[in-house]
């Protein structure tokens, strides 16, 4: 049972308010929103810095919803419910973290979104959402890249993120946002 | 014409279409999953609408919160306005909530067929 009290100091050592591992829905989703709304409700956390972890965690949330339906439907590589979910909180600023499973052939399109992205200043940024959302159908599926410009606008720092390798066919994505808290 | 009046949830934004009594409002929280679903029935009743409208469309924006998917679809109904004459937009925010503000100028600066007017709450 020692593993118990390893994860444990794990968590107090990375700050983690929140961690959540296994399948991702929508209603999933809502029950996270609610207890990271909560945590920071109950250590007073001011309004807009709660807004925007909120906003960054509902994009980063529902992309894995949206993605792990992409993954082998028969989920014979048992990927499909294999995801993470985690909600620091240090002095300066909140960090969002997630990772899931993504197919080894979309790496280079996610990539090129979140590169995109991170080399925009602010004006830029408040560009690219409006040229997406005026040019993108609700149907596409993928978004265009919507929740990335969003959440590195929420955020207001770089996108951080990585592709561990499974196997041939997939991957591990971890994508990590950080909300700043004394954005007054 | 027919009333649409549906509660908000945790997910889903308070929605009231009532033509009869000039009220026209989306207010609160939109994150569902599936926004098609929720907003086709809001924009099949603008079309509807927009045959008949009064002569004057006082249209609530009211949001706390929208998720992204949910911004294409506003986008939607908000175009469905500008070919509404009279119609303007009532864009409200928290007073310190800076990226509702911008959100709504934003909206504002692509829909340029109808006017905004941005209130705090």
């Amino acid at each position: 049972m020692k593993y118990v009290y390893d994860l444990h100091k794990i968590m107090i050592a990375n700050n983690l308010i929140l961690v959540y591992e296994g399948e991702f829905t929508q209603e999933i989703t809502k029950s996270v929103l609610a207890m990271a709304e909560r945590n920071m409700d109950a250590i007073g956390e001011i309004a807009n810095v709660k807004r925007k972890v909120f906003n960054v965690m509902v994009e980063c949330l529902q992309n894995i919803v949206k993605h792990a339906e992409d993954l082998n439907e028969k989920d014979e590589d048992g990927l499909k419910n294999n995801a993470i979910f985690m909600l620091g909180k240090q002095v300066n600023e909140y960090i969002v973290t997630s990772g899931n499973p993504v197919r080894n052939e979309v790496i280079p399109n996610i990539q090129g979104k979140l590169e995109k992205v991170n080399a925009l200043d602010k004006e830029g940024l408040k560009e690219l959402y409006k040229e997406i959302i005026k040019n993108t159908e609700i149907s596409e599926k993928s978004g265009a890249g919507l929740g990335f410009v969003d959440m590195a606008r929420k955020s207001g720092e770089k996108l951080g993120f990585s592709f561990e390798p499974i196997n041939d066919e997939f991957s591990f994505f971890t994508l990590r946002v950080t909300v700043p808290r004394d954005n007054s | 014409m027919e009333i649409i009046n549906l509660e908000g949830t945790e997910e889903t934004p308070k929605v009231v279409l009532d033509k009869d009594n000039g009220i026209f409002e989306i207010s609160g929280r939109s994150l569902p999953e599936d926004v098609s679903a929720f907003y086709g029935q809001v924009l099949q009743w603008l079309d509807k609408y927009a045959a008949a409208p009064n002569p004057e469309t006082h249209f609530i924006f009211k949001l706390e919160y929208f998720n992204t998917a949910s911004s294409k679809i506003i986008l939607d109904v908000l175009s469905k306005l500008e070919g509404i004459s009279g119609a303007k937009v009532y864009w409200y925010h928290h007073d310190d909530d800076e990226d509702m503000e911008e959100a709504g100028r934003e909206f504002s600066d692509i829909v340029d067929g109808v006017p905004f007017e941005f209130k705090t709450y």
